[in-house]
């Protein structure tokens, strides 16, 4: 199975036709932010406030990146683990939100939402931070500055590994795929 | 009786280079043992994940980045000889200078919070480290270091059985423990076991037997028959490289065990994910 290139933001088309188990290369524009960054988010939602961007139909990363040497855009980028952005991230689908890319299982909420949002979990693979940064090609803070490392940052990228995990139909591939390798004994 | 001195300033320069080597080079038990995982796996989406990781710890060792962005808390274990003195500050603090010096100067993510609850952001770049001290017979400081990533240590467990739970409630404890961290331990995995002790002993038994190389075997012969059953019944639980799928689970099993309370059985299931970082030095 070859990987689909798939271009962000991603058409709503293409958002429908991808499936769980599915490898793709991103290009495009995506968007980082981790934990201090969704909390933030989620607390000017609450408050009735705007967000720091638009983000209607875009992607986020889960990434909280190594400094970058000095002839480095960025530096090792993989997934962090996505379950921590739980809590505040059917708040984020309901705004439009249409990606997320990390590593790690999701709650049924987030599960729900997506269904109800079409929206696409994707996974990277945690730990090849160093091959990740390859299709990095830019890096540009564009929010919560104050946050440092995990500021809001707007990234280019391109040919970007990662795999569709829940699709918008609520398919998840970590169950699918366990399922099919599970060999029956005793445990 | 001699006393050998060893002087600070020479510990943190070689605790600071160990910390970058250790991020940048992946020991070649791990990459040997993603090898022959690729001989054995049989899910395509698996193949693939265990090829790059190959390349990327071929980048990171040929460009000296970290192989994993999140460059972890350093866990050291320090054989202190009983005939060695350390002159010039306390090996504590050494150790955290050179910590510091070799995250800060190697570009390495600094990932510690001071205070749990406020999360407020230490002061000492990634330090302080988690340090702890045994002494040995001899004049040698003997330093284990391991650079622990977030994700795997959040879904390591203890539980406290019963005697009567025996072997087979051990080994569901390890099965279920590896199964509910499923992708987000970063599999393939070191699984770390400790048995017996007491409820802090037994964490540090797991966390211990992940600093030995993969494929070593514990004496006991009971014990190395066990790693190998358990070895086998992970990589039977389908989860696969990073969650999806696939044979390539665990890379290893190491358990370690000690006496413990008649009315107790103490079991710790400490996961290491694919980048084992860990690295030694002799002074
Ligand atoms: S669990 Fe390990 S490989 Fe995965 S992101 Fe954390 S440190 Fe990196």
């Amino acid at each position: 199975m070859t990987a689909r290139q798939i271009t962000n933001p991603i058409s709503e088309e293409t958002l429908l036709e991808l499936k769980a188990g599915d490898r793709v290369l991103l290009s495009g524009t995506i968007y980082t932010a981790r934990d201090a960054a969704h909390k933030r988010m989620f607390e000017a939602l609450q408050n009735g406030e705007q967000l720091p961007f638009d983000i209607a139909g875009q992607t986020i990363y889960y990434v909280g990146p190594t400094p970058a040497k000095p002839n480095q855009v960025i530096g090792s980028a993989g997934p962090t683990t996505s379950g921590r952005m739980d809590k505040y991230t059917p708040a984020l689908l309901d705004k439009g939100l249409k990606g997320m890319v990390g590593k790690g299982y999701r709650s049924p909420e987030v599960i729900e939402s997506m269904k109800k949002n079409k929206a696409v979990y994707f996974a990277a693979i945690g730990g090849s931070g160093a091959l990740i940064a390859r299709s990095i090609k830019s890096m540009e803070v564009i929010a919560y500055a104050d946050l440092g490392p995990e500021a809001i940052h707007k990234l280019t990228v391109q040919n970007f590994p990662a795999v569709v995990i829940i699709d918008s139909e609520g398919n998840d591939w970590y169950q699918i795929g366990k399922q099919q390798f599970q060999e029956e004994g005793p445990v | 009786m001699q006393v050998r001195t060893i002087q600070y300033k020479e510990i943190v320069d070689q605790v600071a280079s160990m910390c970058q080597e250790a991020n940048f080079e992946l020991g070649q038990d791990v990459v040997a043992a993603f090898q022959s995982a690729l001989k054995t796996e049989t899910s395509a989406t698996g193949k693939d994940i265990l090829e790059q990781l190959i390349l990327n710890a071929d980048i990171a060792k040929s460009e000296r980045v970290p192989m994993c962005q999140d460059t972890g808390v350093s866990v050291f274990i320090v054989e202190v000889g009983q005939d060695c003195h350390i002159q010039g500050g306390s090996v504590y603090d050494a150790i955290n200078e050179g910590v510091k010096k070799g995250y800060e100067e190697g570009y390495l993510r600094h990932s510690i919070v001071d205070h749990p609850i406020t999360r407020e952001k230490s002061k000492g770049y990634n330090t302080p480290s988690i340090i702890h001290i045994e002494m040995i017979p001899g004049d040698e400081l003997v330093i284990h270091m391991s650079a622990k990533g977030g994700g795997s240590e959040n879904m390591s467990a203890l539980k406290m059985l019963k005697p009567s739970d025996g072997l087979e409630g051990i080994k569901s404890f390890i099965l279920d423990t590896v199964a509910k961290a499923g992708p987000n331990a970063c599999p393939p995995l070191v699984v770390g076991v400790g048995i017996g002790g007491n409820f802090e002993r037994c964490a540090y038994l797991a966390k211990k037997s992940l600093f030995r190389h993969i494929g070593h075997r514990s004496e006991l012969p009971e014990i190395a028959a066990l790693e190998n059953e358990l070895m086998e019944k992970i990589n039977q639980l389908g989860i696969g490289p990073q969650g999806m799928g696939g044979n390539t689970t665990a890379l290893d099993v190491k358990i370690e065990i000690e006496p413990c309370h008649i009315a107790a059985l103490p079991v710790a299931v400490n996961l290491n994910c694919h980048a084992s970082r860990h690295k030694e030095l002799r002074i």
